[in-house]
């Protein structure tokens, strides 16, 4: 299997001194296109600010990051433009879909790449192939404020695949949905991480989920162990 | 919907303030700019006609007349006084003016100018007169014969057109009681007489190619006159006569326009507050600071534009129930706008800070 991502050694302290924390303490872990992980941990373990190291939101104290087989952190970044590397490499997940309330859902799901400088016209098809892909299509033209919970996570899930990114980082994205709803949208996942080679890391507290993964990172005090999962199938 | 139904509120009070200021301030000029004169000679030591009472003999007429650089001479009564129609009292300007000289009435919008030797009247529409009405000023009939529109007074009372003669004897002419209480103090002089003589004020024309202002200054060297040019006219109506009241409005135009800018700021600041993930979202997904900002100012600019058009209509809709006039003109409109949205743009400031300190990593977790 291809790997999407593979981080070696990934440390993050905050602060400096005695009062100095350090959130991850070297963390390891790879993860192959086409599959949905899971990223468990209780609060306050380094789950968020892994994902945010993952995510080029913050700077890495250390360590090596490998996305898409492109060195991208080495000690330090080795691009220069970390926002346009989320924008083009990085889908992203919310525990609530964080739609723009203005904007109809197919602009929504455009503007990622028309942030990416994709012309007005290609940005629109794109977003609505994926809308129709997730099923949503006929909402196409409502605001975002008019869909229910469920509706708007799916147009964040179009959103977070806009720019076709090698991996997508999901922030317990089943938080806001019942058991029912949780298990559909990670079925969901599974599908489009396996029809478009997407590699998706699914930060969760779920019980209802945490089963559906065939692989488990649990992490705890800043480093991670790899689980296998029970990887149970889901009925929908 | 809400936000800019408030704001519309707000600034149909602006703009009903701008028209007011420049109202009390079109009031002030509407008679001189309208007189036709280039000098007002008026009683030495006085304002002129328009500003005190100022009283000089009606035949210096003929002296101003042959003055060098005088091309016409017209003699003017201007006073205030309360006159009845039926059972009301209404406050005007009482104009009298020679007939075919300067000071006449114009704008006139219903009816026509007066014709006859004595009796009629025309009158500014503000008084609420119709032609045809019958008016009693000092005990005479008068018939309104027409209706001008914008011809006010500096203290916004409108102006009540009557010829020379008439408004002579209705501003100096002594009636029966006065008569008889002056004759038991042994006052025997019967100034009735004198009423024929008098006037307030001289308008002078000045020939074509003479300086109206040594034509003025020549005048007053003259006699013991005091005369005043258009300019100086303008001057003193608009800094000493409506000046406190048009500074009080411009002060309060300044605290309606903070007042606005507040709320506005406060409304915009509130919405931006509520939409901060969404903000660290857009961040996150690689929006610019730059397309942040954009968003907010448009959004502060569509309050602004929804708040205008209905502060527009709101004050389209009330100007007509005040009392004095409103200048509502298209130039106070587009400053109107224009200080609206530029208040919006400044309001915005406090948010954009705001939304420019959002991180992205504010997106991720709880």
């Amino acid at each position: 299997m291809k790997s999407a991502i593979i981080m070696e050694g990934i440390k993050k302290r905050y602060g400096k001194g005695a009062t100095a924390v350090d959130a991850l303490q070297g963390v390891d872990m790879a993860v192959y296109s086409g599959e949905v992980i899971g990223l468990i941990g209780a609060s306050g373990s380094g789950k968020t600010t892994l994902l945010q190291c993952i995510g080029a939101i913050i700077d890495p104290t250390a360590g090596r990051i490998e996305l898409g087989g492109e060195v991208i952190f080495d000690n330090r970044w080795l691009i220069k433009d970390v926002r346009k590397l989320r924008r083009d490499k990085i889908g992203f997940m919310f525990q609530a879909p964080y739609l723009i309330p203005f904007l109809t859902n197919i602009e929504n799901v455009a503007l990622p790449m028309l942030l990416a400088g994709q012309p007005y016209e290609q940005a629109r098809l794109r977003a609505m192939e994926l809308l129709t892909t997730l099923d949503i299509a006929g909402k196409a033209e409502f605001k975002a404020y008019q869909l229910s919970g469920g509706q708007a996570q799916r147009v964040s899930i179009a959103r977070a695949l806009a720019n076709n990114p090698p991996v997508i980082l999901a922030d317990e994205p089943t938080a806001p949905l019942d058991g029912h709803r949780s298990l559909a949208v990670i079925s969901l996942l599974n599908e489009l991480a396996q029809q478009y080679g997407t590699a998706i890391i699914v930060v969760t507290h779920d019980e209802v989920v945490i089963p559906t993964f065939k692989r488990i990172y649990r992490i705890r005090d800043g480093l991670v162990n790899e689980e296998k999962g029970e990887g149970r199938s889901i009925c929908n | 919907m809400l936000t800019g139904m408030v704001l519309g509120l707000l600034i149909a009070a602006t703009i009903t303030m701008f028209g007011m200021y420049r109202g009390t301030i079109t009031d002030a000029l509407s008679l001189p700019s309208t007189s036709g004169a280039d000098i007002w000679v008026v009683q030495e030591n006085t304002l002129g006609p328009y500003a005190e009472a100022s009283s000089l003999y009606a035949d210096e007429c003929r002296g101003l007349a042959g003055f060098p650089g005088v091309a016409e001479v017209s003699n003017l009564i201007n006073f205030s006084r309360q006159v009845q129609r039926g059972d009301d009292d209404v406050r005007v300007t009482i104009v009298g003016y020679e007939d075919g000289k300067m000071g006449q009435p114009i704008n006139i919008i219903a009816g026509r100018t007066i014709i006859k030797s004595k009796y009629e009247a025309v009158a500014d529409i503000r008084s609420g007169f119709k032609v045809g009405d019958k008016i009693q000023i000092k005990g005479d009939d008068y018939t309104i014969v027409g209706l001008t529109e914008l011809m006010v007074s500096s203290a916004g009372d409108p102006a009540l057109f009557i010829r020379l003669k008439d408004a002579q004897e209705v501003q100096f002419k002594k009636d029966n009681t006065s008569i008889y209480s002056d004759r038991n103090r042994n006052n025997a002089t019967d100034n009735n007489e004198i009423s024929k003589y008098k006037t307030n004020a001289i308008l002078v024309k000045v020939a074509p190619g003479w300086d109206v202002n040594q034509v003025a200054a020549n005048i007053k060297q003259w006699k013991h006159f005091e005369a005043y040019t258009y300019p100086e006219m303008e001057n003193l109506l608009l800094s000493k006569i409506i000046d406190k009241a048009a500074k009080q409005l411009a002060i309060f135009l300044v605290i309606l326009q903070t007042v606005s800018a507040a709320i506005v700021a406060l409304l915009i600041y509130t919405m931006t507050m509520g939409k901060l993930k969404e903000i660290a979202v857009l961040k996150l997904i690689g929006a610019s600071n730059h397309l942040i900002t954009m968003m907010i100012l448009q959004e502060a600019w569509g309050i602004g534009v929804i708040g205008y058009m209905i502060g527009l209509v709101v004050s389209i809709l009330w100007v007509p129930i005040f009392p004095r006039h409103v200048a509502y003109s298209t130039d106070i409109r587009v400053l109107s706008f224009v200080l609206t949205m530029g208040i919006c743009s400044l309001a915005s400031i406090i948010s954009i800070r705001a939304a420019m300190k959002v991180e992205p990593a504010a997106a991720i977790g709880g």
